[in-house]
């Protein structure tokens, strides 16, 4: 009987009596903001009058604690980023007291490795760090400066673009696998460069840094690895640092007659070559601290000679050797003191670095395209 | 034409060839390594890699399922925590901070970003292993994070920049609050340039090495436990390559092959995703 008016057709549907959806905020993660809102739904309710934007937010007597609690939130973000550098740094010191405690600072300056038996001089690797970033930046910033002036101001727009990509594709590559290609591919590479020096009539064997058996691994092939990790920051940042330069200077100099060497080579070049510098700081931060690539193809023999073709063993290596192997706490804190000393030198490199930029009018220079 | 003329002229011509071959070497590194990837790489790869676990040295097979299932847990831990952090600390940057404590914390970032992954291992050594007693997925997380957290703050701060100022101002004449403003308007009108941070800060930390060596150790069993050691890809390829054995130098060309793929793929979709937003932008 009473069938019919259970059944009644609306009774069930919200009808105008049920509150009207709020608009929600929430939009689809990846669509701009604001375009085309809702266009399949159908209007559920009869329109009421568009009330002000501002009374569409949840207006809550709470807006300013929520707006406090974010600020304090966003800010304790920001504070962990800054607190890392000084737990990094404070942290490193912590690990390296007991190494400096028992052998104090001037033993690191000792050739003397051998943690068995309580030898931690760190000299060899200290030489194989400096050697091999010396190499890697000998290569790297002569090859990313022309890189960067062929870019800016020879190459057309689209060819440069193609080539700053693939540079910049080098570097996201991961060490370890430059390091796994320079095993198989650079080491036999080089050691046929060993073998034919080695060979050469001329006697270039004689030659200091030509001498010594030729073996692939070593000084040589770590430095020209790190050149090839080092180039992609030298060439995105002297690029920058070219295309700041302005057009003013070139068109002076072609209003003179120059030649298009002659104005880059007697007025870009000098225009840029703080920046330059600060490129080179920054790749050399970069190339200091490289593990993975130098341990596979320096052959990690701790001595110091001038041989580009001897083997040789840096900071960074030692330290990814032999830190899991350590015999002692004191050999992992005599490692540890190892970290800090790179830790200290990128601080101070990548400081300079960025200073010298900042002070050029670029804070920012990761490989990355600029505008 | 007086012979000081002709010098000059050919002297740049020269120049400019030297310059122009400087930019052919410095692309052939990345096509070189690509060709020897491919070349070593497709014939490597194969089902098994995924689906089974390292074989003991000697016997041939296996695969490196324990290292790509350890390498997608430790890098997702340390994206979970690093990227909230990050985008945070950004927003902090571009909506409260003045622009000195903003430009100090930019440069607290740049300084960061530089420090050697293989020393953030260190500090992770120390500030989750050393505590714990044992090496574990979470220590290598921990510094993984770390190593991600300057990039998340700097690529999503420079996205945030470029959101038109106007906007903020709108949201202000609102009456909406500040962290409204900056979570429902500014954050979404940048999403697509952080999502690409994200992108390129997930693919900058999965290729890491060094750190994982005295964190996250290697375990040559499948594991899936955080406290516990855990193998991840990149590691596995480092041990496979020093290796003396012919087998395991196939399976870290695969490896390696796998990982160029995400990392590359990764980077270049987010490229991607940069260059349809701004093109979005512009029509």
């Amino acid at each position: 009987m009473d069938l019919p008016t259970t059944e009644k057709p609306g009774s069930r549907s919200p009808g105008p009596v049920a509150p009207p959806k709020a608009p929600t905020h929430a939009m689809p993660p990846l669509s701009l903001s604001a375009r085309v809102p809702d266009a399949d739904a159908p209007p559920p309710v009869p329109e009421e009058p568009r009330r002000p934007l501002a009374t569409r937010f949840p207006k809550r007597s709470s807006g300013r604690t929520a707006d406090l609690i974010f600020r304090l939130a966003t800010g304790a973000c920001a504070a962990a980023v800054a607190g890392l550098i000084v737990v990094a740094i404070v942290f490193m010191v912590r690990g390296s007291i007991p190494a400096f405690k028992d052998h104090g600072l001037g033993a690191i300056l000792s050739p003397e490795w051998d943690p068995t038996n309580q030898k931690y001089g760190a000299l060899t690797f200290l030489f194989g760090t400096a050697y091999t970033s010396l190499i890697g930046m000998m290569i790297a910033l002569p090859l990313g400066v022309l890189t960067a002036v062929a870019l800016v101001e020879i190459l057309p727009h689209s060819l440069s673009k193609v080539i700053s990509l693939a540079v910049e594709l080098l570097a996201a590559i991961p060490s370890v696998l430059l390091g796994l290609w320079g095993i198989f591919t650079l080491v036999p590479l080089v050691r046929s460069f060993e073998v034919s020096i080695y060979k050469s009539p001329l006697g270039l064997k004689n030659i200091p840094i030509f001498s010594g058996s030729p073996m692939g691994v070593g000084f040589l092939a770590a430095g020209l690895l790190l050149a090839i990790m080092a180039l992609p920051f030298i060439l995105s940042v002297t690029r920058e640092v070219l295309l700041q330069v302005p057009v003013s200077q070139r068109e002076a100099a072609y209003a003179l007659g120059a030649t298009r060497w002659q104005a880059i080579y007697n007025y870009i070049l000098p225009y840029s070559w703080k920046g330059i510098f600060g490129a080179g700081l920054l790749g050399l931060a970069r190339v200091l601290g490289e593990t993975m690539a130098v341990t596979m193809v320096i052959g990690n023999t701790p001595q110091i000679k001038a041989s580009l073709f001897a083997s040789g063993y840096t900071l960074a290596s030692v330290i990814a050797n032999e830190f899991t192997e350590a015999p002692s706490n004191l050999a992992i804190s005599a490692l540890i003191s190892l970290g800090l000393i790179l830790l200290v030198v990128s601080i101070l490199l990548n400081a300079a670095a960025r200073l010298m930029l900042i002070y050029l009018g670029r804070g920012s220079s990761s490989p990355r395209e600029a505008k | 034409m007086n012979r000081g003329h002709v010098y000059r002229k050919i002297l740049g011509r020269i120049m400019e060839g030297v310059c122009l071959v400087a930019a052919v070497i410095a692309v052939l590194p990345l096509f070189t390594f690509l060709w020897h990837l491919f070349a070593q790489g497709f014939s490597s790869l194969s089902f098994s890699m995924f689906t089974q676990l390292p074989m003991p040295p000697g016997e041939l097979g296996g695969g490196m399922k324990n290292a790509i299932l350890g390498s997608v847990l430790v890098v997702g831990l340390a994206t979970v925590v690093g990227i909230p952090v990050g985008i945070g600390a950004a927003i902090f940057m571009t909506e409260f901070a003045g622009p000195t404590i903003a430009s100090a914390l930019r440069f607290a970032c740049d300084v960061l970003s530089g420090i050697p992954s293989i020393v953030m291992g260190l500090l992770a050594y120390q500030i989750v292993v050393v505590p714990m007693h044992h090496f574990s997925a979470v220590s290598g997380s921990v510094a993984l994070a770390f190593i991600m957290l300057p990039v998340v703050v700097i690529t999503t701060q420079e996205m945030l920049y470029l959101v038109p100022h106007s906007l903020r101002e709108a949201g202000h004449a609102l009456g909406i609050p500040t962290w409204r403003i900056a979570s429902s308007i500014i954050l979404r009108a940048a999403a697509p340039g952080v999502l690409t941070g994200m992108i390129l800060s997930v693919s900058r930390i999965a290729g890491e090495t060094a750190p994982m060596l005295f964190t996250a150790f290697g375990n040559p069993y499948l594991s899936l436990d955080p406290k516990s050691p855990i193998s991840t890809l990149p590691h596995m390829i480092f041990n496979y390559a020093i290796s003396p054995y012919d087998d395991w130098h196939r399976l870290a060309w695969g490896g390696a092959l796998l990982l160029v793929l995400g990392i590359l793929g990764a980077t270049l979709l987010s490229r991607f995703i940069l260059w349809w937003h701004q093109r979005s932008l512009n029509t």
